[in-house]
């Protein structure tokens, strides 16, 4: 049996190199404890690294009136209520000290003319907060962690992807996994687990995510018995490219709306002041969604259906300052010079605020030994996220999660490993070999992503989800039997075949539970439900996995204490 | 091309291992503004499942997609297909420096290693947290790249003499001056430049600066100014004689 699989043993195990599970790293190291990160690409290629516009943290450098109660209410506001407040509270105020920690480990933000880190606006922030690097915030991030976590002796897993957690019992006993590069399985032991894989876009068509978002840590949860929640609140990024069809869905980061951009129809009517006459394109992105959306579908979009972005009224240099890569971007991929003319730009599916059910203080899951921070996770964020939270949310929570790790890690012993969890493990990962006939999951995924698309979009209604729930199964009957080409080296066909399993799981999550929510709220849009319901807005829907069988319950809001409440009444002032 | 258009294009991609290979054809029907990664993706989904690219963003961002398109090596993300002589085949190779996996995928884990041996950010002790934009400005240039690692892969001391032993790279070298130039670092990495990455076997050719999608004037901006801190320190005459005279410590 061990001839089939090397095995490594560590303390906490990581799942997934991004900004969660590097900084989750970082401090599970700091408390002594043996290390290990497993990521399905190369160390720094993570989509943290796409990140453009910048971290949110009150830091109050440009805007002196801002603080954490501001950030937390802008927070709450965006979200609908439907966050988690404890998660919202800490995110407000440890996102300042996370990011002078960055700092401290070598990130070069942006600066005032006193010296101190700039801050920019951005959607749905009442004051300017975004810690930025011009438009490459994210890289700067992860090269930082990812340098301070090897420097600090991490061990990583570089192009090695889980498909299983092991369990002893109810708790958590390792994972199991194939690298990428030879197909060889491997086995993790751990005592903690932490899941750091990020999100789902890659079950729709146009998204701005990679290839890596399909959902695998979700479903590795689900299948190990962990609760998902709010998994209807998928987020339609605004500002994706339309044209060429190459480069559809490709991020236009909200900094240039941050930086001034104006949006216009092709009648040249600057149409938010239709929507959100108060904030405008700095609306919070599922308005600002929605709106493209319906421009275009009323017929007042663009000629490649989107909306005109324009930021070319600020002085060219200006722009290729603040904004390189988007400058550079259009130019090379679409022959557009923004700083001469506007930008073409329509919802791409950009972020799941939904995910693993986790505890505010520790990020620890309903399975113990289990823990999840970042996209992965559920609660900060509500039924919409606020643009900067995201990496502000990996800092913050990715920290905590490698915290209480390290200290379950050092209060349990090493769960032993049952063969048999590892042998069906192994089986399932070669069976696609295996069979003679079948789709090829090329195949299989285009579907899929058109099924979303089309029926699991920004606006949904019974009679799609219904049909959705339907084509999902068909999907799942087609994915059991895909048959995969060629070895199990390097074999992306194979990858892939794994990875559509995933992305159903949590495509099937997603539009029951939309089904369940007759409301409209934040990026969850009902055209058959489209007001706010209030009895809605006291309760979440828990996904569960209960005898094999894919189950929604329902759970209350959690209740927030009154001086807290108290912060939210208040009206904030704007500038 | 025209809006519309229905041409075709042959991509004519390594297919092989670390033992053996050859070149395969494959057509691919051309979309307005296709990358020679979505070609790619194409046949993955139309002809060959197996065939192995490393990829994540597609945007240019992420440093993944590294290979050799008509012998020149580029993000295949970011080589648009209209930009290329369509009327041949478009060969597509893996990077040369590095060992091929399989098809265009190139084992690049020495890059990593070498990335250990360069001391991290040490912040100078009592340090003030204030900058100057103009200071960080100077540095952000090195702080772009992306780790495609395509100037390793053409820089001809690793490429033509397979010196990963003795010389670090350039990526290295604009890593290294990320940090050096860091307003607020307080370590000297001379010795490592010197000794641990051979910095001296770099000849200044300016390969690298060619290749940088993020047109990071490696050598002008990194190298040359390492190269002369390196000199500075180690082979400067006045302190040469200096130390000399002094019987001084060797820094």
């Amino acid at each position: 049996m061990n001839s089939k699989y090397e095995v490594h043993e560590h303390d906490v195990l990581i799942i997934g190199a991004g900004g969660a599970g590097l900084r989750a790293a970082i401090e599970a190291l700091a408390q002594g404890v043996r290390v290990g990160v497993v990521c399905k690409s190369l160390l720094g290629k993570a989509h943290t690294v796409m990140a453009e516009g910048g971290i949110a943290a009150a830091m109050a450098n440009v805007d002196t009136s801002d603080d954490w109660r501001a950030h937390f209410r802008d927070t709450m506001r965006g979200g609908k209520f439907l966050n988690n407040w404890r998660m919202a509270q800490l995110h407000a105020q440890e996102a300042p000290e996370r990011v002078r920690e960055l700092e401290q480990w070598g990130a070069l933000f942006d600066r005032t003319e006193n010296g101190d880190i700039l801050q920019r606006a951005f959607g749905g922030h009442t004051f300017k907060r975004l810690c930025h690097v011009g438009d490459r915030t994210g890289l700067e991030m992860i090269r930082t962690l990812q340098d301070r976590g090897v420097h600090l002796g991490i061990d990583v897993y570089m192009e090695c992807t889980i498909t299983r957690l092991l369990k002893d019992g109810d708790r958590i006993a390792g994972a199991f996994g194939y690298w990428r590069e030879q197909g060889r399985f491997v086995v993790f032991r751990a005592k903690s687990v932490i899941i750091c894989t990020g999100g789902i876009g890659k079950a729709w068509k146009i998204t701005s995510n990679s290839w890596e978002y399909t959902g695998d840590g979700m479903a590795l949860a689900y299948d190990a018995g962990a609760d998902l929640m709010d998994m209807e609140f998928v987020q339609f990024h605004p500002t994706g490219m339309v044209w060429p069809p190459g480069v559809q869905g490709i991020l236009v980061t909200e900094a240039v709306r941050g930086e001034g951009g104006v949006l216009r129809n092709k009648d040249g009517e600057r149409f938010m002041e239709r929507y959100d006459p108060k904030k405008m394109e700095l609306s919070t992105r599922d308005v600002v969604a929605r709106s493209i959306y319906t421009e275009v579908r009323e017929g007042r979009g663009t000629e490649h259906g989107g909306a005109y972005l324009d930021i070319s009224q600020k002085p060219a240099d200006y722009v290729k300052r603040k904004l390189p890569s988007m400058y550079h971007q259009f130019l090379e991929l679409a022959d557009v010079d923004i700083t001469k003319g506007p930008m073409e730009v329509g919802p791409t599916c950009h972020y799941m605020m939904g995910g693993i059910r986790v505890d505010a203080e520790t990020a620890q899951a309903s399975i113990p030994g289990l823990f999840a921070a970042g996209e992965a996770a559920v609660g900060l964020h509500g039924a919409n996220r606020l643009g900067g939270n995201s990496l502000s949310d990996l800092l913050v929570f990715g920290r905590r999660a490698g915290l209480s790790a390290a200290e379950h890690a050092k209060r349990t012993d090493m769960p032993p490993i049952d063969p048999s969890q590892i042998e069906e493990a192994a089986q399932q990962m070669l069976a696609p070999f295996e069979r003679p006939d079948g789709d090829s999951p090329y195949a299989i995924h285009e579907d899929l992503q058109s099924v979303m698309q089309s029926l699991v979009g920004i606006f949904r209604d019974e009679a799609d989800l219904r049909r959705a729930l339907s084509e999902l199964e068909q999907l799942n009957a087609r994915t059991a039997r895909a048959r995969v080409e060629g070895s199990r080296l390097f074999n992306p066909g194979w990858h892939l075949a794994w990875d559509l399993r995933s992305m159903l799981t949590v495509a099937e999550a997603v539009t029951r539970s939309a089904l369940t929510r007759r409301e409209s709220r934040g990026a969850h849009s009902r055209i058959d439900y489209p007001g706010l319901d209030d009895a809605w807005g006291k309760k979440h829907n828990v996904v569960v996995k209960k005898a094999g069988t894919m189950t929604l319950v329902e759970t209350p809001v959690l209740e927030m204490p009154d001086d807290l409440k108290q912060l939210l009444a208040e009206e904030s002032v704007a500038k | 091309m025209a809006e519309g258009s229905f041409a075709d294009a042959t991509l004519r991609v390594f297919r092989g291992n670390s033992e053996s290979g050859a070149a395969a054809d494959y057509r691919v029907p051309l979309v307005p503004g296709m990358v020679v990664l979505d070609a790619l993706h194409w046949v993955q989904a139309h002809g060959a499942p197996d065939l192995a690219v490393r990829w994540n963003c597609k945007a240019g961002k992420c440093g993944s997609c590294s290979a050799e398109v008509n012998g020149r090596p580029r993000l295949t993300c970011k080589t648009r297909m209209d930009a290329l002589p369509l009327d041949e085949p478009i060969t597509i190779f893996p990077m040369k420096a590095f060992p091929v996996i399989k098809d265009l995928v190139t084992d690049v884990s020495w890059n990593y290693k070498v990335n250990q041996k360069i001391p991290p950010f040490q912040p100078r002790p009592g340090v003030e947290w204030k900058m100057d934009q103009r200071d960080v400005d100077r540095v952000q240039e090195f702080r772009k790249c992306i780790e495609c690692f395509l100037c390793q892969n053409v820089c001809h001391v690793l490429r033509d003499h397979d010196k990963k032993e003795q010389f670090g790279g350039p990526r290295f070298f604009v890593r290294t001056a990320s940090l050096e130039m860091h307003p607020l670092d307080g370590v000297s990495r001379a010795k490592v430049l010197k000794d641990e990455v051979g910095i001296g076997l770099c000849n200044i050719t300016k390969c690298c600066t060619e290749v940088c999608p993020e047109d990071i004037h490696i050598t002008d901006n990194a190298i040359i100014p390492l190269k002369e801190r390196v000199v500075d320190e180690f082979y400067d005459p006045l302190l040469m004689l200096v130390r000399k005279i002094r019987g001084a410590k060797k820094i």
